[in-house]
């Protein structure tokens, strides 16, 4: 193969090359939702957040969302790359506050679906405080959480998800912490919506997107993905695929499963699922409510402050 | 004839092999052909089984394969004219 | 210019402290999202913001950190809001990180530090002025930002406006360098009527989606602003980027963009200067001051003539950029500059500079909690004319 352009480079359809209907071939449902001109993205061979990036493209397709309203917010790290190959208005921010990037934006322009995709790391350690209490808030948010047990994108250190003895390159002789449980921390902290999927779980994955698309309030999907380089491989598990062959042996769908039964460990159970799925009053309108309630006329509610 | 048909863009592949392995009716393998980077991208073994489902495009995390029934070409995507 | 949407101006005479001033002139001149978070001396500002907006129509959210508090703003203003922080020392420190987010993003904001004494915990509910270089130095990298210093609860009111102006112009953070004393002393703000105040209104582009680059700057080196939701589909990254807001990590594009950065502000800086001076036409020294000290300093100056010493007086309100050209200039006349400040030297360091050894510099320091006494200022003064 020459060096040629890689998207204009050799394709093969299915069925005998000749009668192959190239003509009238669709164009791969993904593409419109991302920056072509930013291909080939920087992940490695293996990594399945380009994979959780469909599910994301199929949800929006089937949730027949206006995209120009959607906004992706991420932090930094792997996962935090998604919003630059998305073709929507999309925030790369600081590392750990894309929640509360997030916030502002949802709060300033309630008619914008807020999304934010980012990772394990950047989310629950520096990010901890923020998510906990974007949760505590019911801000209607859509946190899609790619964890991948470990921070890639600096080489791969611990993380507060990291299961207990998985090398890493700051636990050089196992992993001594205790790892969170994510939806038991995000169920504790008053999210309305948590699931659990890993990133074998195309479909199921893209229901739960398109059910968080249309649901009000503080949403977080948490996708279990592997990370080949440099969990995989530093704990001689094998490469990308054989986490997703994991993932599928390993895997139990427990819809409703209580949160504090879902904790991960290295080479267990995977409960996955759609764990908690409830009704809260979401932060604006306990704001508005309260504010209307005290002040009467003198209120003045807001949709969309934009200023002149 | 098949159901379905697959497209491969064969130099954004990074031989994951997660197409191969998780299409339902094995219509996939891995060719021992080398795309410019080096990797083995996936071939088309067992046309006729293709049933368009879109699984592989749904596992692939480099955007290089994708799926579609014959009797729906345009598999939900919408092409978007302006851009 | 636009004028002041009158339901943010609270028109009339009052008697407020600097504090609520600034908070007035943030509503004043269309702040209609503010997130903060609880630090003395600062919190009056988001106290009387969160009683005015919801008659207003705005929010105030007050966030867990002052981490989460300086990056909602940028979000608010993504979203289309003008919006605005409030700190003091520690949360300044904590906000550094966005200021520079803010500076790169080119994320039109302010931020309000009403100056305590320091390091650290320091002096709660005592001003200072020691965090000065902070302002200009504090988050890594090379950037510039403005910052304003006002010396009076009036203008606590007025600068605030003028900060969400420059912020707009240039589409950079702006600071507002406050102290506790003038932030907690109660005097005169007169608020005018909504149509004499001036606004500088956000500098949307006109070009439709898929002409618009959120980071090409024309010859004034200000890139247009869009909104989140209204089609442009952009990306915006902390990431060394280029004209497109992709990331560009490379040594070409971090020379384009941060050159431009800088450049944005330093081309304009004989524009954004801006002092008062007095006496130093025919001065053998001038008192270079900002803030509270400047008042202090008024008197020494006063002081000091009524001796017969042929002093002048320098406030500077734009502490940054500084306005080395206009120091330069008067270095060339004066035997000396006398520099009192809260801090043990900060701003004079940028005298010194500006001088180029042409006029001496002498340092008034004071390590913070309190104010000069004028006979410390004027010791000083007479000192050098000796």
């Amino acid at each position: 193969m020459s060096a040629q352009a890689p998207e204009a480079a050799g394709k093969i359809a299915g069925g005998q090359v000749e009668d192959a209907p190239e003509s009238c071939a669709p164009e791969n449902p993904v593409e419109q939702f991302l920056r072509m001109d930013r291909m080939p993205h920087i992940w490695c061979p293996g990594c399945g957040i380009g994979t959780t990036v469909n599910s994301f493209a199929r949800a929006l397709l089937e949730a027949g969302l206006d995209l120009d309203r959607v906004a992706v917010v991420s932090g930094i790290g792997c996962s935090g790359r998604v919003a630059g190959y998305l073709r929507l208005d999309s925030f790369h921010t600081t590392h750990g506050r894309a929640i509360p990037f997030a916030t502002g934006l949802k709060l300033a322009n309630p008619g914008l679906t807020v999304v934010v995709y980012s990772g394990d790391g950047d989310l629950f350690a520096i990010g901890g405080n923020h998510i906990i209490h974007a949760a505590r808030r019911n801000v209607d948010l859509k946190v899609i959480c790619i964890n991948n047990l470990v921070y890639g994108m600096t080489g791969g250190q611990v993380a507060p998800t990291t299961p207990g003895g998985a090398v890493t390159t700051t636990t050089p002789y196992g992993c001594y912490e205790p790892a969170f449980n994510l939806p038991a921390l995000m169920d504790a902290a008053g999210a309305v919506y948590v699931a659990r999927w890993t990133t074998y779980h195309v479909r199921q994955l893209t229901r739960s997107m398109i059910d968080v698309f249309k649901k009000k309030g503080f949403c977080f999907i948490e996708i279990l993905s592997p990370c080949p380089t440099l969990y995989q491989r530093k704990n001689r598990m094998g490469d990308g695929l054989d986490a997703m062959k994991y993932y599928k042996e390993k895997s139990k769908i427990r819809h409703g499963a209580p949160t504090a039964e879902v904790a991960l460990s290295k080479e267990g159970e995977i409960i996955v699922g759609k764990f908690v799925d409830r009704e809260r009053p979401e932060y604006l309108e306990l704001m508005r409510a309260q504010l209307s309630a005290q002040l009467g006329e003198r209120y003045v509610e807001t949709e969309h402050l934009v200023c002149s | 004839m098949p159901k379905g048909y697959v497209a491969i863009n064969v130099e954004r592949c990074k031989g994951c092999g997660f197409c191969v392995e998780f299409c339902p009716t094995h219509v996939l393998a891995m060719s021992s052909a080398f795309n410019s980077r080096g990797y083995h991208p996936p071939h088309v073994v067992n046309p006729e089984k293709c049933s368009g489902c879109d699984l592989c495009g749904m596992f692939c995390p480099d955007f290089a394969i994708y799926g579609w029934k014959v009797s729906q070409p345009s598999n939900g995507a919408k092409k978007d004219a302006a851009r | 210019m636009l004028h002041a949407d009158p339901k943010g101006v609270l028109t009339g005479v009052h008697f407020l402290d600097g504090d609520h001033a600034a908070c007035e002139g943030a509503l004043a001149a269309g702040a209609r999202f503010a997130a903060g978070y609880p630090i003395t001396p600062s919190t009056e500002v988001v106290e009387r913001f969160a009683a005015r907006i919801p008659m207003v129509g705005g929010i105030f959210i007050q966030m867990e950190d002052e981490l989460a508090a300086s990056i909602a703003i940028a979000g608010a203003v993504w979203a289309g809001a003008k919006a605005f922080t409030v700190t003091s020392g520690p949360g300044f420190s904590l906000m550094m990180e966005h200021i520079g987010f803010a500076a790169m993003t080119e994320t039109p904001c302010v931020f309000i530090n009403v100056q305590r004494g320091g390091p650290s915990t320091g002096l709660p509910t005592l001003p200072a002025q020691a965090d000065m270089m902070q302002a200009r130095w504090g988050s890594h990298g090379d950037y510039e930002i403005i910052a304003l210093c006002p010396n009076s609860p009036q203008e606590c009111f007025d600068l605030t406006i003028r900060a969400f102006n420059l912020a707009e112009e240039f589409r950079v953070p702006v600071m507002l360098m406050m102290d506790e004393c003038v932030g907690h002393m109660t005097e005169k703000v007169v608020i005018p009527p909504a149509e004499q105040i001036e606004i500088y209104p956000r500098r949307h582009t006109r070009r439709p989606p898929g002409d618009y680059q959120p980071f090409a700057a024309g010859p004034d080196l200000v890139p247009e602003m869009a909104h989140a939701g209204e089609g442009y589909r952009f990306h915006i990254t902390g990431l060394t980027h280029d004209e497109r807001g992709y990331p560009s990590m490379t040594v070409a594009a971090q020379d384009r963009l941060v050159k431009r950065l800088k450049a944005k502000i330093t081309r304009a800086a004989e524009r954004l200067a801006c002092y008062e001076q007095q006496g130093v036409e025919d001065a053998d020294v001038v008192v270079l001051s900002y803030g509270i000290t400047s008042r202090v300093a008024q008197r020494a100056v006063e002081l000091a003539r009524a001796r017969g010493a042929k002093v002048g007086r320098l406030r500077l309100i734009t502490v940054w950029p500084f306005p080395t050209a206009q120091v330069r200039a008067l270095a060339r006349h004066v035997k000396a500059f006398v520099v009192p400040e809260l801090n043990l030297g900060q701003i004079a360091l940028e005298v010194e500079r500006a001088a180029a050894g042409q006029a001496a510099v002498v340092q008034v320091p004071h390590a913070g909690g309190g104010v000069h006494d004028p006979e410390q200022i004027l010791d000083a003064i007479m000192e050098v004319l000796k």
